[in-house]
């Protein structure tokens, strides 16, 4: 009896276990150019641009010339020149200084949402797709309700109720994408439930709690890897996004969604650089995050995101 | 006698990958005269779907023709520009493939696709003409003309791959090329799309070339058999010859792994060994690596196609000291 | 035709469900969450007497359970109320700006299949070349746009720097309100009313925003095409069509594009909820009178039947795009049947 299991288990961690995924990644590097030419130099540059951002975010002040908050940094709203190379905005900051600060800001409450959702929508998925029955159809139902739904609307919804800050933002933005997770998660828990080794476990006795978490977790994870960073690439849109509507966060922090919103009212006498560099910022970062995600989709698992 | 409808000569087509490029077809060379029928057979990736497309340039990319020549009535395909090759195709070369299921577009009725393809050749003709002549053609199929309005789903098999052949037909070419036409059939199914072709053939005076590895149905169709391996042609002959005397070592192998009632055999032979790897193809003749009879020159140079006696041609250094 | 009226009507009652999960989410998010109708009309300081009166004529003061039911019950006599804060029916607001809603979302949808699928097609049938690579590029970058952030460069373009077209609202003030009473769709009412230099009006000021969307989630269409289009163009009927002699256009577009456009019309259902928070965005940006900027304002004053019902009508909007997507596939695919 002990022999099936022992014959399944290294099979299952030699493909899934997260040692193995690292391995798979640092191993594709030698030589996945060769066969995913084109995706694999896509999925660089999104590195390259993710690790960018997360050094400004970390590290702004070793690029800011400027506070995020000084209001004395030269003329009130300048055109860019060679000490405001992005501007000044109609309080006189720097607005490069801003769209640095202001990385950390959306990479946080992007993140962090992300993981949120990932954290409440995988448990759930694992357990209605494993254990079936009614409480499956219960969740199911509200999650492909809340799934067909404008996100962006109900994520409005939520944030004005309850009011601006970091954490109700990250909140409003993490419900929305529960459904994800609880969908791509339970769609393979049933497929995996057939797989062989799966009976086999069941067969030799052993408890549902192990076979999901030995047997059937760890051969999700590929898919919520990539899933997780196309996530964050869309958490960041909607945060940005809740900030420009001023749903977001209170005045005082740094973010490109609200500096957007502020240039607005001085977009008809001209002033693009306060609109225009926040923006380009989100489409970057955005940017970043899908081509990463779709790279590791391609190495991964090609048919991934063919649905 | 007339001049060979087909007329291939030298001809070579290369695969580049990533890896290296297939060699998938070398130096073959045959002729095809007037109404006769060839048969092309030899294992899965031998080259010879590869062969079939080539005749009317369809190489999926990024397949490419490196060398040779095939003449059609004397002119050269080969180097033939797009439009001209659009022209012949359909209307003068037809082609078969081999999984009627999916060759018709599912979304368009059986009456628009020979519509579309009659039209394309005859700018000029009319729907109601075009569902006549369809109607007819699919009569000659056994198939109720009725059957011309319907989709694709909702026909069997057997109709799709006739209708298959009713669109290649349609246009009255003078060479069919049939592509593996009955790997999808079943039994009952094949044996009356046998008496089908051998019926159009000599209704339409069609030169055929049918592209198999079922020695069975070739045997009973074909007046010739060219037998490819490795991209190359081994042996070519008359059917009866092939049959009764094969000389290459690797038809003698193909033939006996034909299971036979008659014969009694105590188990089915398999050939020993796996199709050569066509990036990195073995030294000498190709077959070297699985051949019983292989000799030490056989692993040092490639023999050539030689004619050994009248209409028989054969490969191997056996026959060519 | 039958199945197919059997089909529509047990969709429409699945989506009963869903607007019930959502307005219950709702629901609760709203009575939990601080803040109510009556403080927000009549600010923090008022008088706790007048504060308690008033939340009595509105029903707050029962259990929440309680108001649920009660909400429920009018809803399933099609009544979605009348709103807490200002002296009107919940349905009236929505009837005004509903049309400009859907008028935005379906001219963005029209650029974004405009924009979109052509594209993807064309970067296909040139796959691994200069045009397909740069066309792909902005597949992926149009993906990340912020649909305000484009809205507003537009206006910067086309509005300040060019002064081209307009950049808020739908009409110019000139044009009389009175040509709009009968449908709220401005562009065939002013066709109805034969006034082609209002009708120009209306055009004018539409353009800019729906072809913000369309651009914006083109993206999504351009890659998805491509993708299709990839896969159809190596099936066997188009090989085939190639050895009978049909031409390179007519295996493209008429098998190819047919063929590849069945899963983008799947994705049109999927992608149209993303539409609709797009043209909310969008309303924001260009002054646009519809249903995310009626949202928006009744949310601040926490006109709960209000809020509750336009997100009845978001859902049932979404809904009826996935029926009549449903349509469309058996329309165009002759092997499905209801």
């Amino acid at each position: 009896m002990n022999k099936t299991e022992k014959k399944n288990t290294p099979v299952v961690e030699a493909r899934f276990s997260p040692a193995s995924l690292l391995r798979k990644i640092i191993g594709s590097v030698s030589k996945a150019h060769k066969t995913y030419g084109l995706e694999w130099w896509i999925m660089i540059a999104g590195i390259v641009i993710v690790l960018f951002m997360l050094y400004m975010a970390f590290f702004p002040q070793t690029i800011a010339p400027f506070s995020a908050l000084d209001q004395d940094t030269g003329p009130q709203l300048s055109a860019p020149d060679k000490t405001h190379i992005f501007g000044t905005d109609n309080l006189k900051r720097d607005v490069f200084s801003r769209v640095v600060f202001g990385s950390r800001t959306i990479l946080g409450v992007a993140f962090s949402a992300a993981l949120l959702s990932s954290i409440i929508g995988i448990p759930l998925g694992l357990f209605s797709g494993y254990f079936g029955g009614a409480l499956d159809r219960i969740l199911s139902l509200i999650m492909d309700s809340i799934y067909s739904f404008p996100g962006l609307i109900l994520a409005i919804a939520f944030a004005a109720m309850l009011g601006p800050g970091v954490i109700n933002i990250t909140l409003a933005v993490s419900v929305i994408y529960i459904p994800t997770y609880f969908r791509l998660v339970r769609g393979q828990v049933l497929t995996l439930k057939e797989e062989l080794y799966v009976e086999a476990a069941h067969s030799i006795g052993a408890p549902n709690i192990i076979i999901l978490i030995k047997y059937i977790f760890p051969n999700v994870i590929a898919t919520v890897v990539v899933v997780f960073s196309l996530n964050i690439a869309d958490a960041i849109m909607t945060e940005a996004a809740l900030s420009y509507i001023g749903l977001g966060l209170p005045a005082g922090i740094p973010d490109w969604g609200m500096d957007i919103a502020i240039g607005k009212s001085f977009l008809p006498s001209g002033v693009w650089w306060m609109i225009t560099f926040p923006g380009l910022a989100i489409i970057l970062l955005a940017l970043g995050f899908t081509m990463l995600g779709e790279g590791l989709a391609e190495i991964l698992n090609p048919r991934l995101l063919e649905k | 006698m007339d001049k060979p409808i087909l007329d291939v000569r030298n001809l070579s087509i290369d695969y580049p990958i990533s890896i290296g490029t297939v060699e998938a077809v070398r130096d073959v060379s045959f002729t095809l005269e007037k109404g006769e029928a060839l048969g092309l057979v030899g294992e899965s990736g031998c080259g010879k779907s590869t062969l079939g497309l080539a005749f009317l340039q369809l190489l999926r990319a990024p397949g490419r023709i490196i060398d040779g020549q095939i003449l059609y009535h004397g002119n050269d395909i080969v180097t033939m520009k797009n439009d001209a090759l659009m022209k012949m195709r359909g209307r003068n070369i037809a082609m078969v493939f081999q999984n009627p299921l999916t060759s018709l577009d599912p979304l368009y009725s059986i009456e628009d696709q020979f519509y579309e393809t009659m039209k394309q050749h005859e700018p000029k003709i009319t729907k109601a003409e075009a569902a006549e002549k369809a109607g007819k053609v699919l009569e000659d199929l056994s198939i109720d003309k009725k059957r011309l309005y319907e989709y694709p789903h909702q026909l069997s098999g057997g109709m799709r791959q006739r209708i298959m052949i009713g669109l290649g037909l349609i246009l009255n070419p003078d060479l069919l090329i049939a592509d593996e036409p009955t790997t999808s059939l079943d039994v009952i199914v094949e044996a009356g799309f046998i008496d089908l072709l051998a019926k159009l053939r000599r209704e339409y005076n069609l030169s055929i070339i049918l592209i198999s590895h079922n020695l069975g149905l070739v045997a009973e169709m074909v007046d010739r058999i060219a037998v490819m391996y490795g991209g190359k042609i081994m042996e070519l002959g008359t059917a009866e010859d092939i049959f009764g005397k094969p000389l290459h070592p690797y038809t003698e192998g193909l033939i006996g792994c034909v299971p036979n009632i008659k014969l009694d055999q105590k188990s089915l032979v398999s050939m020993p060994g796996s199709p050569p790897d066509l990036v990195n193809p073995p030294k000498g003749c190709r077959f070297s690596p699985r051949c019983p009879k292989c000799m030490d020159i056989c692993r040092e140079k490639e023999p050539e196609l030689k004619t050994k006696e009248k209409g028989r041609q054969v490969s191997c250094w056996l026959y060519n000291k | 035709m039958k199945g197919l009226l059997r089909y529509a009507i047990t969709r429409i009652l699945l989506t009963i469900p869903m607007i019930f999960i959502l307005l219950t989410v709702v629901f609760l998010v709203l009575r939990v969450m601080p803040g109510d109708p009556v403080s927000a009309m009549l600010g923090a300081h008022a008088p706790e007497r007048v504060i308690e009166e008033k939340k009595e004529e509105l029903g707050l003061n029962k259990p929440i359970i309680i108001q649920y039911f009660e909400y429920l019950g009018q809803l399933a006599r099609f009544d979605l109320g009348e709103s807490m804060v200002l002296k009107q029916k919940v349905t009236d607001p929505i009837k005004e700006k509903l049309p400009a809603t859907i008028e935005l979302t379906l001219w963005g949808m029209f650029f974004t299949l405009a924009i979109g699928v052509p594209l993807g097609a064309y970067a296909a049938n040139k796959r691994r070349t200069g045009r397909d690579f740069g066309i792909r590029l902005y597949g992926n970058v149009a993906y990340c746009i912020p649909v305000y952030w484009m809205g507003l460069m537009m206006q910067l373009v086309f509005g300040v720097w060019l002064k081209w077209l307009p950049i808020a609202g739908r009409t110019s003030p000139r044009i009389m309100s009175s040509l709009f009473s009968n449908t709220g769709f401005y562009l065939i009412d002013t066709l109805l009313a034969g006034n082609l230099r209002a009708f120009g009006d209306v055009a004018v000021h539409l353009l800019l925003p729906s072809l913000t969307l369309g651009i914006v989630l083109s993206g999504v269409f351009v890659r998805l095409t491509r993708a299709n289009m990839l896969d159809v163009l190596k099936s066997d009927f188009i090989l085939a069509a190639r050895a009978r002699g049909v031409s390179e256009k007519l295996v493209v577009y008429k098998h190819g594009l047919k063929n590849a456009f069945i899963p983008i019309l799947t994705m049109l259902g999927l992608q149209f909820a993303i539409l609709l928070a797009g043209a909310v965005l969008t309303e924001t940006t260009f002054s646009w009178p519809g249903m995310g900027r009626l949202l928006m304002e009744r949310i601040y004053l926490r006109d709960y039947p209000t809020v509750q019902g336009v997100i009845v009508v978001f859902a049932i909007m979404v809904s009826v795009i996935s029926l009549l997507v449903d349509l469309l596939y058996a329309a165009v695919d002759p092997r499905v049947k209801y």
